[in-house]
């Protein structure tokens, strides 16, 4: 196992680690549409171009 | 290295975030307030006669400043269904619920811009705060131009079609917009560059889920406005997203 190997593995389970909590935050913030949720994130979702109900 | 990503993108998406929401209330704000102000039947555009007949009796209560959106007597009522809890939530809570999602979402596109940094420093590309305002211009492009091109950012008394078909819209051209700019801006071929090109134009092709006519109640120049606006603050943010993620990335050593 030479050195780019071994580097492209230890970053593979931090940007896998980051993506999936940066979409799930996306999705959360963005586009779950649970009252709670949507009632708080309301105007910031119509201001981001979000589309909101 | 998780925590080097973490940090920079926490740092990026918070400071951006803040800006968005200082220029959300300077800028964007007062239209949302005016589009409810329409959703609600508070006031009335004058060409929509059906509605105004129907909403006569509000113009007297409009001045409340807390007035009930009352669905059940007024022209809107089935457009307007959608009730926002106005009347129980506090204008301060209101703004400052505003304010955190509008910081989370920008912590959330820090960290989509970052995981991109580190692909792309796997391909041997070396990501600069430069470089990061150029990525800010494409994360532009990606999540808030070219989905608004096929759904403008909806003013409050709008109308538009089934939701869940927007978010599937929403989101394929994202990805489809993401993948093509990458395809363009790395690719080393002109086919690259073609299919990038395909990919960018294709969810434009396919069309956004459209209802089959217009039923917004807000004045077309209130909605214009709201949505150059929405745009216009967007790009100033991303760009600021990408200029300090690409910096914190820069320096934090997670690039090395």
């Amino acid at each position: 196992m030479n050195a780019t190997q071994t580097k492209t593995q230890s970053l593979l389970a931090p940007v896998l680690g980051m993506a999936v909590i940066g979409l799930t935050m996306l999705f959360a913030v963005g586009h779950a549409q649970s009252a709670t949720l949507h009632d708080a994130a309301h105007d910031m979702r119509h201001a981001t171009g979000f589309p909101c109900h | 290295m998780f925590q080097k990503m973490m940090t920079g993108a926490l740092i990026a998406g918070i400071g951006a975030g803040l800006l968005a929401a200082v220029l959300h209330f300077a800028f964007i704000q007062n239209y949302i307030l005016l589009g409810e102000q329409y959703e609600t039947g508070e006031l009335v555009h004058f060409a929509a006669p059906e509605a105004a007949v129907a909403t006569h009796d509000h113009a007297e209560a409009a001045d409340h400043g807390t007035a009930e959106p009352a669905a059940s007597d007024h022209g809107a009522a089935d457009h307007g269904a959608h009730e926002h809890g106005d009347g129980e939530t506090s204008t301060i809570e209101r703004n400052a619920l505003t304010v955190g999602f509008t910081v989370l979402l920008y912590v959330a596109y820090g960290i989509m811009l970052t995981v991109g940094f580190a692909i792309a420093a796997q391909f041997g590309k070396r990501i600069t705060a430069t470089e990061g305002a150029l990525w800010g211009l494409a994360g532009f492009a990606a999540f808030q131009l070219a989905p608004g091109m096929g759904l403008a950012p909806e003013l409050p008394g709008s109308a538009a079609a089934d939701l869940a078909a927007r978010q599937v819209w929403w989101w394929s051209t994202v990805v489809a917009t993401g993948l093509g700019i990458a395809l363009i801006a790395y690719g080393r071929s002109l086919i690259a560059t073609l299919a990038g090109a395909a990919l960018i134009a294709a969810p434009h092709v396919v069309g956004a889920p459209l209802l089959d006519g217009y039923y917004g109640y807000a004045p077309t120049e209130v909605g214009a406005i709201f949505s150059s606006r929405v745009l216009g603050v967007g790009l100033a943010v991303w760009v600021v997203l990408g200029w300090l993620a690409g910096r914190q990335w820069d320096r934090s050593g997670a690039a090395a």
